[in-house]
């Protein structure tokens, strides 16, 4: 097993506006094989999202190369792309349209792509991810957040993709809910043998879910870690060890802050 | 030891189209001169218990209780006269996020000035050497520029830490903090804590620190309050969470990711429908 | 299905069908405006307006352009006879005149608004979507055509092509849509950048898709609200025009031509001109009062949004 799916080499995303510069990433690189959950953690400002963004082509890719499943990647994306990587979003009061009914939300994609037997895949992929048919035709603001984000993941895989891009998807959920939702994910990974690539701002998370990770500030790749690499304290660089001593909670002997 | 706030019988109800609904359920507790955390998920009531005690209830909501007290003062029948004396002299709040707390279009030193000028009677020069000084004690580095900074110019955690400044400038005998570090990065969560920590201990403040995340309030509180749809299902000493019994606290400690690696799937909270009534 | 349980279908928490789910949307939103007074009171002028124009051979007792006998059916003051509201100078029956009136009146409204909204729509949609050289272009084509005070167009439009209502509804309706060009623009704004029109983009979806099925529905709103309550501006420009002769000709029985006609008798037949002012204000008065409630029903700021969102960094 192995073959890589992802390939970031040197990604570089600048925005301009006038004559404001912003370097959001500068120089990443990571790969990401097929089967596997990489991590990315950083605080906010890292470039963390802005990465998986510039995968999908929502933010341009100024320097660098992408290549998903080893082709590269058009510009603009073409419909064999979203075809094979689709993303989950953070805040699940933002991320479905507040006029749809489920059913619309689920629909579209298949729509656009022209999949087939409509019904059926609806009503799998409600099952799929744990809401009954009951909640086809509800509206958004009939749901919780941990129901919204459901319908988020089964709108990401509907289109049945081979990579998933999470953007923190559990950090405006309840912590109760967010063990549902992680071990909903957990599971269709291990189902599926889909690829993730979830970002984070939480390293428990993270730690949790990902073989391997990398540490991003202020748009840099600071470090690359394995799962054992952190457990076993081993971070290197002064940065990534600060994060970890931080999740570790409040105490009033933590080390000053750099 | 003296109580320094009392509430018995805490009931706060919202009309609906199908009558009242209470969001929080007949809450209990005492609070001295120490620090008390109040955790809960969303919708568990904790923070609306917190806006109750400085009488922020959000019309048309109505909060009621058989005791709500502080430091002898009746808080059920006060006038808006005593509310004014009270909040932000004796008792302040501390919220989530700068971005919302702070006012806009009015500079860090002048939305601290006015906040002494309300209850104290010194000079101009006067209320500004002290304001300076409580913009150093929650480790600002450069206070002058941030006195005269408008919030959209600081980042998060110097936000908070002005928000902090702003509300603990007056002295007050209580502070309530409702999720005062969620909105920051945890590098910097940890920074304001220490500095709530070190300004807590130093005045002897109460303190009632309200957030969603269980291990994070025990290792800075004293006492842990957890609420379940607007009632305190389990009281304990923070050291002893551990031992927790209701089996609401113990799935809230069990679920949650750890760093150091778990259970894999995670152990889901199974809810009671026991713990709802 | 009885009352009772259709209400209950439609209330159900759990729709089976898209059918159900909208119709069970617009029952909600209709509870919620049901219970404004002034809503309601608006909303049933709008409605009386309807009805008296669809209906108005059968309701109006006479034929509103040929009069009676010029020599004693001149002048009747109201509730002569069964002249309701009295005969003007060529003995037609007021009443006749206002009811068929409405028809004129509603025929403005519907055409402006019809003309207006989708052009306001699409330019605004569009322009706010695409931004960039698009959105510079439209918008001063925007501001081209909202340097343009009604009347003065309307002049020029019945300088070049004659006078006539018709005429007028082009002018009212040209004037009309840039400002919902500008509001839907604005509303496209705010949620261009949204994770769900994030999420459609990332499924393939065409802009054509995108503006027509996410945004449009997000602004029908916000432009709904403001095209109701334009609508008295609407009706008084119209009143306007026939005043100056510009609008509808005699011996059409629109309103402000009616206001125009009787003011030569203000003071000693003061219903010729007076009867007509007072439909116009009603009417008026029913399209902003519906515009409030519609505004308080439809606006989702005005909902708040209840959910209460997480603490997060």
């Amino acid at each position: 097993m192995g073959n890589v799916m992802i390939d970031i080499n040197s990604l570089d995303v600048t925005f301009r506006r006038g004559r404001d510069v912003v370097r959001a990433v500068s120089d990443v690189s990571f790969s990401v094989t097929e089967g596997e959950c990489f991590g990315i953690v950083g605080e906010s400002g890292s470039g963390k999202s802005t990465v998986l963004r510039a995968i999908c082509g929502l933010a341009p890719a100024t320097a660098g190369n992408i290549s998903v499943n080893e082709r590269q990647l058009s510009r603009p994306r073409d419909a064999a792309f979203y075809r094979s990587v689709q993303m989950v979003f953070q805040d699940p009061y933002a991320s479905l349209h507040p006029r749809h009914t489920i059913d619309g939300v689920l629909s579209e994609p298949l729509a656009i792509h022209r999949f087939d037997r409509a019904e059926e895949r609806i009503e799998n992929a409600l099952r799929d991810v744990g809401l009954g048919s009951d909640f086809r035709f509800r509206y958004p603001h009939q749901l919780s957040g941990g129901q919204r984000q459901r319908v988020a993941i089964a709108r990401a895989l509907i289109l049945e993709p081979k990579v998933l891009l999470l953007d923190e998807p559990t950090s405006a959920l309840d912590a109760s809910i967010q063990a549902e939702v992680l071990n909903l994910l957990d599971r269709i990974r291990s189902e599926r043998g889909l690829t993730y690539v979830m970002v984070s701002h939480d390293l428990a998370v993270v730690a949790h879910m990902c073989d391997r990770l990398i540490v991003m500030q202020h748009g840099r790749a600071v470090e690359e870690l394995t799962r054992e690499g952190l457990l076993s304290q081993s971070a290197r660089t002064d940065y990534s060890r600060q994060l970890l001593a931080a999740s570790k909670g409040y105490s009033a002997s933590s080390p000053q802050q750099v | 030891m003296n109580a320094l706030l009392t509430v018995k019988d805490l009931r706060i109800a919202f009309p609906s189209r199908n009558g009242p609904v209470e969001v929080v359920r007949g809450v209990n507790f005492t609070l001295g001169r120490e620090r008390l955390g109040i955790v809960g998920e969303s919708g568990s009531g904790k923070s609306q218990t917190g806006r109750a005690i400085l009488g922020l209830t959000p019309s048309p909501g109505l909060a009621t209780a058989k005791q709500l007290e502080f430091d002898g003062i009746d808080l059920r029948q006060a006038s808006p006269a005593t509310w004014r004396s009270l909040r932000g002299a004796r008792m302040s709040m501390v919220m989530q996020d700068p971005k919302f707390s702070l006012n806009p279009v009015m500079t860090i030193g002048r939305q601290i000035l006015e906040a002494l000028k309300f209850h104290g009677r010194e000079s101009r020069a006067a209320s500004k050497a002290r304001a300076m000084a409580m913009l150093e004690a929650v480790h600002i580095r450069d206070p002058e520029r941030v006195f005269r900074a408008y919030p959209h110019e600081l980042s998060g955690g110097m936000g908070q830490r002005a928000m902090i400044a702003m509300m603990l400038v007056s002295e007050p005998d209580l502070l309530i903090a409702d999720e005062p570090t969620s909105a920051l990065d945890v590098t910097v969560q940890i920074e304001v804590l220490r500095i709530l920590d070190n300004l807590v201990s130093e005045r002897g403040m109460g303190l009632i620190f309200i957030s969603h995340d269980l291990r994070l309030v025990s290792s800075f509180c004293d006492r842990v309050l957890v609420m379940y749809a607007g009632k305190v299902v389990e009281e304990l000493r923070a050291s002893d969470l551990a031992k927790a019994q209701h089996p609401y606290t113990q799935g809230l400690m069990n679920c949650l990711p750890k760093i150091e690696g778990g259970a894999r799937p995670l152990p889901v909270l199974q809810r009671d429908a026991a713990w709802a009534t | 299905m009885t009352v009772a349980s259709r209400r209950e279908w439609l209330l159900s928490d759990r729709p089976e069908s898209r059918r159900q789910a909208r119709l069970g949307q617009i029952y909600r939103t209709w509870l919620s405006f049901k219970t404004n007074w002034l809503a309601m009171i608006g909303l049933g002028i709008v409605l009386l307006l309807c009805v008296v124009a669809v209906f108005a051979d059968v309701i109006a007792p006479y034929d509103p352009v040929i009069g009676g006998d010029l020599r004693t059916e001149r002048f009747l003051p109201p509730f002569t006879g069964d002249h309701l509201l009295g005969t003007d100078d060529l003995a037609r029956d007021i009443f006749s005149r206002i009811v068929h009136g409405a028809r004129l009146t509603l025929m403005v409204v519907a055409l402006v608004a019809v003309i207006a909204t989708p052009i306001g729509l699409l330019v605004g949609t569009t322009s706010g979507y695409f931004g960039g050289w698009v959105d510079t272009v439209l918008m001063r084509v925007t501001d081209i055509f909202l340097a343009f005070p009604r009347l003065i167009l309307a002049l020029a439009f019945v300088a070049a092509l004659g006078p006539g209502i018709e005429n007028a509804i082009i002018a009212i309706a040209i004037t009309s849509w840039p400002p919902y060009a500008r509001l839907a623009r604005a509303e496209t704004l705010t949620i261009r950048d949204s994770d769900y029109i994030n999420a459609a983009r990332l499924q393939g979806a065409s802009s054509a898709r995108i503006l027509w099925g996410h945004i449009t529905p997000l602004c029908l709103s916000s432009v709904i609200i403001r095209v109701t309550l334009d609508m008295a501006g609407i009706i008084l420009t119209a009143a306007g025009l026939g005043f100056l002769g510009l609008g509808a000709q005699p011996p059409q029985p629109e309103w402000g031509a009616m206001i125009a006609s009787g003011r030569r008798f203000i003071i000693d037949f003061w219903w010729v001109a007076t009867v007509p002012g007072i439909a116009i204000f009603v009417v008026s008065l029913g399209f902003n009062l519906l515009g409030d409630g519609l505004r308080d029903v439809l606006d989702p700021k005005a909902h708040g949004n209840t959910d209460t969102a997480k603490a997060r960094p």
